[in-house]
């Protein structure tokens, strides 16, 4: 067995006076993916940042053990490495990649700048050379017309191409080790197939070691060998692959298993009742996009087109498609958040579409929605009492004295403590937020909620609360709701049906199990194609 | 690009044009300048003489339209006292307006960018802290007391530096000094506020990453972006502060420029003198900022490309 490229031992971290990686020891060979997987504070970025030794920047330090890398005979420990040895290292023999293609790459300096500074930096190249060898880089991540994206600034490319760029980047030297941080939860699983795929193939071309940091089984069971869970800082299991997906060992991998939403894992039988609550009928929104020295000329872009949906009392209709396609403006033409252009809808049997302020108003009571990030969507000056009120209190439900009966009485029914009322938002935590968010929504008995990506920015065992949430809410007060999401496993675990959204228009809808089971538009098969298997290939084989 | 220049070159005409009537207008106010202006002792077919001349007996509309059309022919009329075209005076005072604008600007960028980056960089240590006090005290104190401190102790008591005119280079030191003094404090810490949101990017992290030098992370991947914000506040700013500053400080130190020409012709009611410029001043105001909304436009490509 070959040597292994980098050896952590008995890492490690702290911020300030706490510990967030408490003595992790793991080894990646050449050729080989481990995954580090664990929950959002689990320490798993914190890892990856001190093998670079950028944790100094993030306000942590290496508080003990060693990082060793080899290669050949030689032995090199980056803990004691000084800064302009380390700078030899980083970008050179240790390379990494960030999970936001948006934010990662410099939005000032043209693509070609920023990958030809790396050989400039560690080949001695000259601007001639460093170009032409960027040109090759970015032929090598399978981008289309490689040349021409040295011009480009980063925010004309797309997410995905962003993420090849910024893998061109680490790969431009031929790494020993690649860090590949969350690299593809940004992105669609039509476009995070395509990453996996590329890493994958670009790792058996190289030769080096790949760490990749994960909160997603799916991809684990995509892309590893060897998989470590970590929990608090701390290693609960280290397996391959195979091992952990047949017979998890510590406790926590086996409730992180239990908790990651499968592909055919079943879903809602039969629709509810035949009354509806939703009717959409071909309804469109277009955005206006200037442009010329005077504003006249204006072109319209499409963002919605034609759609009809209905749902019915107690019904889940699950909207999926890829990040871009008009799910989110699809949701808030249907509230008239953003002007329609065209189409109805008609809400509990009262239009929605081409009515007064006032009227819409009083409609709109019957209609409630989630948004993604339940850290924005909070006042965070407000408490929990007034916050989760506040829906009724303007459309006049509730009187000031009895606003905290209401308030905990909703917390009680999202699983909440009552005296939780009382507290600001920031006291609470991720899911906790999107339990108050909901607990807002149901303060006006809406009839319809709106759930725009609702469980995506959480945790998967959090998110799986929430869904849980959700089903028994809607098991005990027939509420119906549009279930958005990019994620199709979840969708499917919640949906009686599934809708499926591309470039602004409804290409499929039907039940849950037979959409899934037999998809007949051809962009529903591609994208339950790309959708992680969450069974490692070895295993796949096997049945 | 060139879309964009076009349209903030439209975008300065119509304010200049909207300046040039609030001007007319405003000094039009305060009644029949004829009566304000020359003294006792005119006979009465003198006066009338007068008021011909300076074209006062039309309608406010023909005077208007009359100025208007003056000030493409470049005939904006005789001052009072010197009785020689307003255009030659001022065309006498420019030069030394600029060369003060071109020093202070020179000293301003050249000092506060540098100690900006550095009050960002070592924000927890001592030099990070003491910078900014210093910039604290440089826009507490008013441009005046500076230039009077600076007389009194360089002029004054040492009688090392010439305090009027712009002779020497010598001359430049004190005005440049006084004038700098809040464009220093206030770029300093626009460039460190800049350079702190700039510091905790992703993009930043990534450049590191790559095993850059620190240098080219700071000064190539953070500067170029911190100065998109820093251009945006030099523009509204700046250039205001500028028109103000260069009227106090040119009369301080007598600099034969705009400014000083523009505070006599305000104490001796010199109108056209006046007029004239206050439309030099809104001018210049209004040059810099087009020239800041382009050089915006080019360190940012996304307004760049987006305004096409």
């Amino acid at each position: 067995m070959t040597d292994p490229v980098v050896e952590v031992q008995d890492l490690r971290i702290a911020f300030g006076s706490h510990e967030a990686v408490k003595g992790l020891s793991f080894a990646i060979r050449p050729q080989e993916t481990l995954a580090l997987v664990g929950e959002s504070g689990s320490g798993k970025s914190a890892t990856a940042l001190s093998i670079l030794r950028l944790i100094e920047r993030e306000g942590g330090r290496i508080a003990g053990g060693n990082i060793r890398l080899r290669d050949g005979d030689e032995v090199i420990d980056l803990t004691a490495l000084p800064d302009a040895a380390l700078s030899n290292v980083r970008g050179n023999r240790i390379s990494m990649v960030f999970q936001e293609p948006m934010t990662s790459l410099n939005p000032v300096l043209t693509v070609g700048n920023q990958l030809a500074e790396v050989f400039i930096r560690h080949r001695k190249m000259s601007m001639r050379e460093a170009l032409s060898a960027s040109v090759e880089a970015l032929d090598q991540v399978r981008i289309p017309e490689p040349a021409r994206r040295l011009k480009q600034y980063p925010h004309e490319l797309s997410g995905g191409l962003r993420q090849r760029v910024m893998i061109a980047m680490a790969l431009a030297c031929r790494p020993q080790l690649l860090i590949a941080d969350e690299p593809t939860t940004a992105l669609d699983v039509t476009t995070q197939a395509e990453i996996l795929d590329l890493i994958r193939s670009l790792q058996a071309e190289i030769g080096m070691g790949v760490l990749f940091i994960t909160h997603d089984m799916g991809v684990v069971a995509e892309i590893a060998d060897r998989v470590v869970v970590l929990k608090n800082g701390i290693k609960q299991e280290e397996a391959t692959v195979r091992e952990l997906f047949e017979a998890p060992k510590a406790a926590y991998s086996r409730q992180l298993m239990a908790a990651t939403p499968k592909l055919g894992d079943g879903s809602k039988a039969g629709a509810a009742a035949s009354d509806i609550v939703l009717q959409v009928d071909r309804l469109s929104t277009r955005f206006s996009s200037k442009s010329g020295l005077f504003s006249r000329k204006s072109d319209k872009v499409t963002a919605v087109n034609q759609v009809s949906l209905q749902v019915a009392r107690g019904e889940t209709l699950g909207l999926v498609g890829e990040s871009g396609c008009g799910k989110s403006t699809l949701a808030r033409s249907i509230l008239r958040l953003i002007e329609p252009e065209e189409g109805t809808v008609l809400l509990n049997g009262k239009p929605m579409t081409g009515v007064s302020k006032d009227v819409l108003r009083e409609t709109r009571k019957d209609a409630q929605i989630v948004f993604q990030d339940p850290f924005a969507s909070l006042n965070p000056r407000l408490a929990v009492h007034e916050l989760i009120t506040e829906p009724a209190r303007i459309h006049g439900l509730v009187s000031s004295k009895n606003q905290k009966d209401l308030a905990a009485q909703l917390v009680e029914r999202v699983g909440l403590e009552r005296d939780g009322i009382f507290r600001f938002p920031h006291q609470f935590s991720g899911g906790q937020r999107q339990r108050l968010c909901i607990a807002r929504a149901l303060s006006v008995s809406p009839k319809l909620i709106i759930a725009d990506e609702a469980v995506s920015a959480l945790d998967v065992s959090i998110a799986r609360q929430v869904t849980d949430l959700m089903l028994d809410l809607q098991a005990r007060e027939g509420v119906s709701f549009l279930f958005i999401s990019h994620d199709i496993a979840v969708v499917e675990r919640v949906s009686h049906r599934i809708a499926v959204m591309y470039r602004g228009e409804i290409v499929e809808t039907g039940p849950t199990t037979k959409l899934l089971s037999a998809p007949e538009h051809a962009y529903t098969q591609r994208l339950l194609a790309a959708v992680p298997s969450a069974t490692p290939a070895s295993l796949r084989a096997l049945q | 690009m060139l879309t964009y220049v076009l349209r903030t070159l439209l975008k300065m005409a119509v304010t200049l044009f909207i300046i040039i009537t609030l001007v007319f207008f405003a000094t039009r106010l305060s009644g029949n300048p004829i009566d304000f202006v020359i003294g006792e002792g005119i006979t009465q077919e003198d006066r009338q003489l007068l008021i011909a001349y300076y074209g006062l007996d039309g309608s406010v509309a023909t005077q208007y339209w009359k100025f208007i059309a003056s000030i493409f022919t470049g005939e904006f009329g005789l001052s009072f006292l010197e009785r020689r075209p307003v255009a030659e005076i001022a065309a006498e005072r420019i030069w030394p307006s600029l060369k003060l604008l071109f020093s202070t600007a020179i000293f301003t960028f050249a000092l506060s960018i540098p100690l900006g980056i550095a009050a960002a960089v070592y924000r927890t240590r001592f030099v990070g802290s003491a910078i900014m006090v210093i910039a604290f005290m440089g826009y507490a104190v008013p441009p005046f007391v500076i230039a009077t401190l600076l007389v009194l102790i360089f002029a004054y008591t040492l009688n090392w530096l010439p305090v009027v005119g712009d002779g020497t280079a010598l001359h430049f030191i004190m005005p440049t000094l006084a004038m700098s003094g809040m464009f220093v404090a206030a770029l300093t810490r626009f460039t460190r506020n800049a350079m702190l949101d700039v510091l905790g990017q992703d993009y930043m992290r990534t450049a590191r990453a790559k095993g850059l030098p620190e240098r080219t992370v700071i000064l190539k991947h953070g500067l170029r972006n911190a100065s998109i914000t820093i251009l945006s506040v030099v523009g509204l700013q700046i250039a205001g502060w500028i028109a103000a500053g260069s009227v106090v400080i040119e009369s301080i130190f007598s600099w034969p420029g705009i400014g000083d020409l523009l505070v006599r012709s305000a104490i001796m009611r010199d109108y056209p003198v006046l007029q004239f410029g206050v439309l030099m001043v809104a001018v210049a105001v209004i040059c810099i900022n087009a020239a800041v909304d382009i050089a915006y436009a080019y360190a940012d490509p996304r307004i760049r490309l987006a305004k096409g």
